[in-house]
């Protein structure tokens, strides 16, 4: 669905990604795991348009089988138009927003009624809590209430491949459970998923196929179970 | 559509309203309805600013360019051309503003669409820029304007201004406008669109990446705003009959944003609010620049004492409610009934 080839992130005069490759079939989860500064958002970020200053090429295929096309290039809004979803760390909902409104934001770029309610039911049979909420605002929502929003305002663009920037980030393990549970509905559901993450043990566990990387470049490769058996991966990133 | 009761009390206020304006000159002097006249222009530009300030988040500063030509189009188009040939003595005015005579509210629109038009010269450059950048560079522009209407001689008489237009603003038709303002706005707000400007300006990452093409409804933001200031503008020089570049300076800005602020950044209602208040504030003041005799003592008339104390006053404002009257809520009937109902339950316990 997705190939990345030779990827290179410049941030002014430093080199965030240094020649990534990476590909994601059809149907799969993918994670990207990493320190800090690892180069794991920069890449999704580029594939959503947000960077500006890279080189290498990007290619897409919305359906197995099409054409792939190149993303080099295009804006953010347009990505969204070709079935890609990002849902950006730090959640940034709006908070002056009910969480009915954020959602239905997060179809802005579809015209087509019918599917956007039938969207939004999905999200809150998903998100039941979101349904318990729908009419408070999203500043009043808990921190794993606020990340719930940002997954199914992303969701309801009814993208193709979605790309969640650290889902986990700032929730307790409970809740993290919770979101990765989610995450595999949502790929059994026909989505392809994108997933960066620093909470190694979770992302693996889901996984299908992982990229590790260090300082903007892959280290390690394999399908999730395989990592979570390997004795470098235990040692730097499972805590021994 | 259905008449809710909501829409049915906002159609009822707005007509009693414009009755009791209708008639107002029956029990108001002619210097009460020339502040009256003031506050609603007032409350004109306030909701054009919030648009572009409060609602989209775009720092822009300037405002009084955009109220600028509002003025001058709709002066050109209403003055009488035997006026203008007598009044335009540095150098001739040039056709075809010489024989261009409107009715009043095509002038007005003329003035708003003008202003609108060359916001989106303005806008494509300068809203690349964020923040103070931005505020900057309105600013420069809305100088840039003001220069060239003073040089613009053939058409805008230059620096010695424009005299004696026609006082087509009655209070009605101030009235009238300021709900025109008003219904469009509120209907833009409060609506999908809204919805996105709101994104925009809480978070442009978020709003990007939900496919939302941020540039272009910034633009188009600013250019709604700029279009109503123009017909605050055009309303104004009307209002005031005597339009000169030197009115529109860097000061009009302020103050149209000190209504912004002091009313509450995306309220549409606190703009309407902070616009009275303000205006009636800086006109009641004036009585503490007149000579006092408090009996053992007598003050001395100070100029500029107001204008010390309606300092004091927004500072206390910025200070104690640092978002505004309204913050970003608007009052609405519902909230009014919810008041009364809290109050009722009061008084039964």
């Amino acid at each position: 669905m997705l190939e990345i080839k030779d990827l290179h992130v410049r941030y002014g005069g430093i080199q965030a990604v240094q020649g990534v490759s990476l590909s994601i079939p059809h149907g799969a989860i993918v994670t990207l795991i990493g320190a800090n500064g690892a180069g794991k958002s920069s890449i999704i970020r580029s594939v959503a348009g947000l960077n500006k200053t890279i080189s290498g090429e990007i290619l897409f295929r919305r359906h197995a089988g099409e054409e792939a096309v190149s993303l080099m290039g295009l804006r953010p809004e347009e990505m969204v138009r070709r079935g890609i979803a990002l849902s950006p760390e730090g959640r940034r909902i709006l908070p002056h927003l009910t969480v009915e409104e954020n959602l239905h934001l997060g179809a802005y770029s579809r015209d087509d009624k019918d599917g956007i309610a039938e969207d939004m039911e999905w999200v809150y049979t998903l998100f039941p809590r979101l349904r318990e909420r729908s009419w408070q605002k999203g500043g009043t929502l808990s921190g794993g209430e606020q990340q719930m929003l940002a997954v199914g305002r992303a969701l309801m663009s009814r993208p193709d491949l979605l790309m969640l920037d650290e889902p986990s980030l700032g929730l307790a393990p409970l809740l993290v459970r919770e979101i990765f549970g989610i995450i595999r509905k949502i790929n059994e559901d026909g989505k392809t998923v994108l997933l960066v993450e620093q909470n190694a043990y979770a992302a693996l566990s889901v996984a299908n196929y992982a990229y590790i990387l260090e300082v903007g470049r892959v280290v390690l490769e394999g399908p999730g179970r395989e990592l979570l058996e390997d004795p470098k991966v235990k040692e730097a990133y499972l805590g021994g | 559509m259905r008449l809710d009761r909501n829409t049915f009390l906002s159609i009822a206020t707005m007509v009693i309203f414009g009755l009791v304006l209708w008639q107002a000159e029956t029990f108001l002097g002619d210097y009460q309805i020339y502040i009256a006249k003031l506050i609603f222009i007032n409350i004109i530009l306030a909701l054009s600013l919030n648009l572009i300030y409060g609602f989209t988040g775009l720092f822009s500063l300037g405002h009084a360019g955009f109220i600028a030509i509002g003025a001058y189009v709709s002066a050109l188009c209403i003055l009488p051309p035997a006026q203008k040939e007598i009044m335009w003595i540095l150098e001739p005015i040039i056709w075809p503003f010489s024989d261009l005579l409107t009715p009043f509210w095509v002038s007005v629109l003329g003035g708003g669409l003008f202003a609108g038009v060359f916001a989106i010269f303005i806008a494509v450059p300068v809203l690349r820029l964020g923040d103070d950048y931005l505020g900057m560079a309105t600013l420069a522009f809305a100088e840039i304007i003001r220069v060239l209407i003073v040089n613009a001689t053939p058409i805008t008489n230059g620096s010695l201004g424009i005299k004696g237009i026609p006082g087509h603003a009655t209070l009605l038709v101030c009235y009238g406008w300021a709900l025109f303002t008003l219904i469009v706005l509120a209907r833009l707000c409060y609506s999908n669109f809204g919805n996105v400007l709101r994104c925009i300006r809480d978070n442009e990452i978020a709003a990007s990446v939900m496919g939302i093409n941020v540039f272009w409804n910034k633009v188009l933001s600013f250019c709604i705003g700029a279009f109503f200031a123009g017909i605050g503008g055009a309303l104004l020089g009307s209002h005031l009959s005597t339009i000169d570049p030197k009115m529109f300076n860097f000061l009009l800005t302020f103050n149209v944003l000190m209504f912004v602020v002091a009313g509450g950044l995306g309220s549409l209602t606190g703009s309407i609010l902070g616009a009275t208040v303000i205006t009636i504030l800086l006109e009641w003041l004036r009585f503490l620049e007149e000579p006092m005799d408090l009996g053992f003592i007598e003050i001395p008339g100070i100029p500029g004492m107001r204008m010390v104390v309606f300092s004091v006053v927004l500072l206390v404002i910025i200070l104690k409610r640092r978002e505004g009257i309204m913050g970003t809520r608007e009052l609405t009937w519902n909230r009014i009934f919810a008041f009364f109902r809290r109050l009722e339950r009061r008084e039964k316990a």
